[in-house]
């Protein structure tokens, strides 16, 4: 361990606190690069259904590893560095794309579409001068594969042997979770990308965070979306890193803690002049009209309503990260639906009226902690431990990313 | 050229960047039909054909709808806009309707003096021209990038 790292102790009290220099050290960041993002866990790539076709690619990151995702000339999904084996040059320099061959445009070394280098440039010479020595071996430094599994459609890789399957990596109860929105084939809807100046722990903090939903969010509670009196609950899987959060909205008692307490979220008298945008069908058929997921480290599933997306967590730096948003529907979507969804699309992302303030409240944190790395925050709603809850009054998925965290970190 | 609904067209996007800049988000709706759509998207959602957008209104009451919520819903820090656009190219499509593309660019300034570029792009519209002022049918913002920084509240 590093010398930096030993002079850093976890707090006494355990999963309870969360100390700041968590979210500022450099140190800890090269770390999570080298244990997360490359250890044993999955990273989430993208949907299967943006790469539909024999040839198609895309660019996207794990951790901050460039990597590129392949559709192989056998359908199979394909993941590997985006780096040269001759001197690491980006091999892909667009976002998405369709080849029959990948060619670092820098001295044009040729790889397949699963990311072995088949051809070197000149590797003899010319006019049998030049060229490598026979015994040269390029392929020593050849970009590195991941081990790939799609789970219902959704893209992961790793690039660990030491990484249980995904089912098991998440645990059933949220598998189960994973299940119910990506029950059909998907259809793409767009995207976005939403920075954030803060650590990605932060926000992947902030979606596992039940309790801050209906209080930071007016638009929820106003419109009895989300408020903590309706039934729901909270599932924690796999060793603590994955969650599911639910709400069943048909079920609200109209209750009113919030009123009594007088918190800002409970301010009444507002109403929408275009309410249709919330109209929404239970299509699922289960009642649930709210589910946010997560896997550790860096994935998010969103049903609110119909609005479908993932969320991938991207890790730039100690201080920034990028949220990347992919909404989408399902293939068998009419055309009353898809507007529904786009609609609804208005209350997520970096303008939602449910989400917008979660751009800027983990960056209230990254900068409202910048001269207390020595100090903690304060992880005690619902107790002290890990458990699944009944109720969202709980902090209990937010512990449970720190159980996870720490165990890959040794820390 | 029609200099008189070139005048025109760009005497509304001036009214139009003025209102927003001067936060009057109130007056925003009025600047669009009764039905008229509003939306924001990337450059790479346009040009894939792909639907999703970052705000998306197909009425004035969805419009107000949002300036209501971000008056007494959404949270945000204390910020500004300053708009410039520019190269508007006006055609006219019939009696009652012109089409316009501008380029448009966005600077945010925070409570806190920090200022940026936060948006480029350009500003796709469907005019509605009639005796009174003219206003927007459609208006579509498409931004060159395909990230926000941080969070997008006031309308672009």
């Amino acid at each position: 361990m590093s010398a930096v790292t030993e002079s850093r102790a976890w707090p006494a009290e355990g999963l309870a606190r969360v100390p700041y220099w968590i979210y500022q050290d450099e140190t800890i960041y090269a770390r999570e690069q080298e244990r997360i993002y490359r250890g044993d866990t999955w990273n989430f790539l993208g949907l299967e259904a943006e790469l539909p076709d024999k040839g198609d690619f895309k660019t996207t990151f794990a951790g901050e590893m460039p990597v590129v995702v392949t559709r192989d000339e056998s359908g199979a999904i394909r993941c590997f560095e985006n780096r040269c084996a001759h001197r690491g040059a980006l091999l892909c320099l667009k976002d998405r794309g369709n080849v029959k061959e990948i060619v670092c445009v820098y001295h044009n070394w040729t790889y397949d579409l699963r990311g072995n280098l088949t051809a070197v440039a000149f590797r003899r010479g010319v006019q049998g001068k030049g060229g490598m020595p026979a015994d040269a071996e390029p392929e020593s430094q050849a970009p590195r594969k991941f081990r790939v599994e799609i789970f219902c459609g959704l893209i992961f890789a790793t690039l660990s042997d030491k990484t249980p399957p995904v089912e098991r990596y998440v645990g059933p109860e949220v598998a189960v979770r994973i299940r119910r929105v990506m029950k059909e084939p998907v259809k793409i809807l767009g995207g976005y990308t939403q920075v954030l100046q803060s650590n990605w722990k932060l926000y992947f903090e902030n979606v596992k965070d039940t309790y801050h939903a209906s209080l930071l969010h007016l638009f929820f509670s106003t419109f009895r979306l989300n408020r903590l009196e309706q039934r729901g609950g909270v599932v924690v899987g796999g060793e603590g890193g994955s969650h599911a959060s639910f709400t069943m909205m048909k079920s609200d008692q109209s209750g009113d803690e919030y009123e009594k307490a007088g918190m800002r979220s409970a301010s009444g008298g507002y109403a929408l002049q275009a309410p249709q945008m919330l109209e929404s069908v239970d299509e699922i058929g289960d009642g649930v009209t709210l589910q946010i997921l997560t896997v550790f480290p860096g994935f998010v599933l969103q049903q609110i309503m119909n609005c479908l997306a993932v969320r991938q967590v991207l890790p730039k730096g100690v201080g920034r990260t990028e949220l990347v948003w992919t909404a989408f529907g399902y293939a068998s979507d009419d055309e009353k639906m898809a507007e529904l969804r786009l609609k609804q699309s208005n209350l997520v992302g970096p303008a939602g009226y449910i989400s917008l303030e979660d751009g800027a409240a983990t960056g209230f944190v990254q900068r409202g902690a910048a001269g207390a790395s020595e100090r903690s925050s304060f992880v005690e709603m619902g107790g002290r431990t890990v458990e699944s809850n009944e109720s969202r009054v709980t902090e209990t998925s937010v512990r449970g990313l720190w159980q996870q965290y720490r165990r890959h970190m040794g820390l | 050229m029609d200099a008189e609904l070139q005048l025109a067209v760009e005497n509304l996007l001036a009214r139009y960047v003025h209102a927003i800049d001067d936060d009057r988000l109130e007056d925003w709706p009025g600047f669009f039909t009764e039905k008229g759509r509003y939306r924001v998207t990337t450059a790479e959602n346009y040009e894939r054909g792909l639907p999703l957008s970052i705000i998306y209104a197909d009425s004035r009451a969805m419009l107000a709808d949002r300036v209501s919520a971000l008056r007494h819903a959404n949270i945000y820090e204390a910020q500004r806009y300053r708009h410039v656009v520019s190269s508007t190219l006006v055609e006219r499509v019939d009696v009652d309707t012109a089409r316009a593309i501008s380029n448009v660019q966005v600077l945010r300034v925070m409570h806190s003096g920090e200022s940026m570029v936060f948006a480029s792009g350009r500003y796709l519209d469907r005019i509605r021209l009639n005796d009174k002022d003219p206003c927007f049918e459609e208006k579509v913002v498409v931004l060159d990038s395909r990230a926000i920084d941080t969070l997008l509240a006031i309308p672009l």
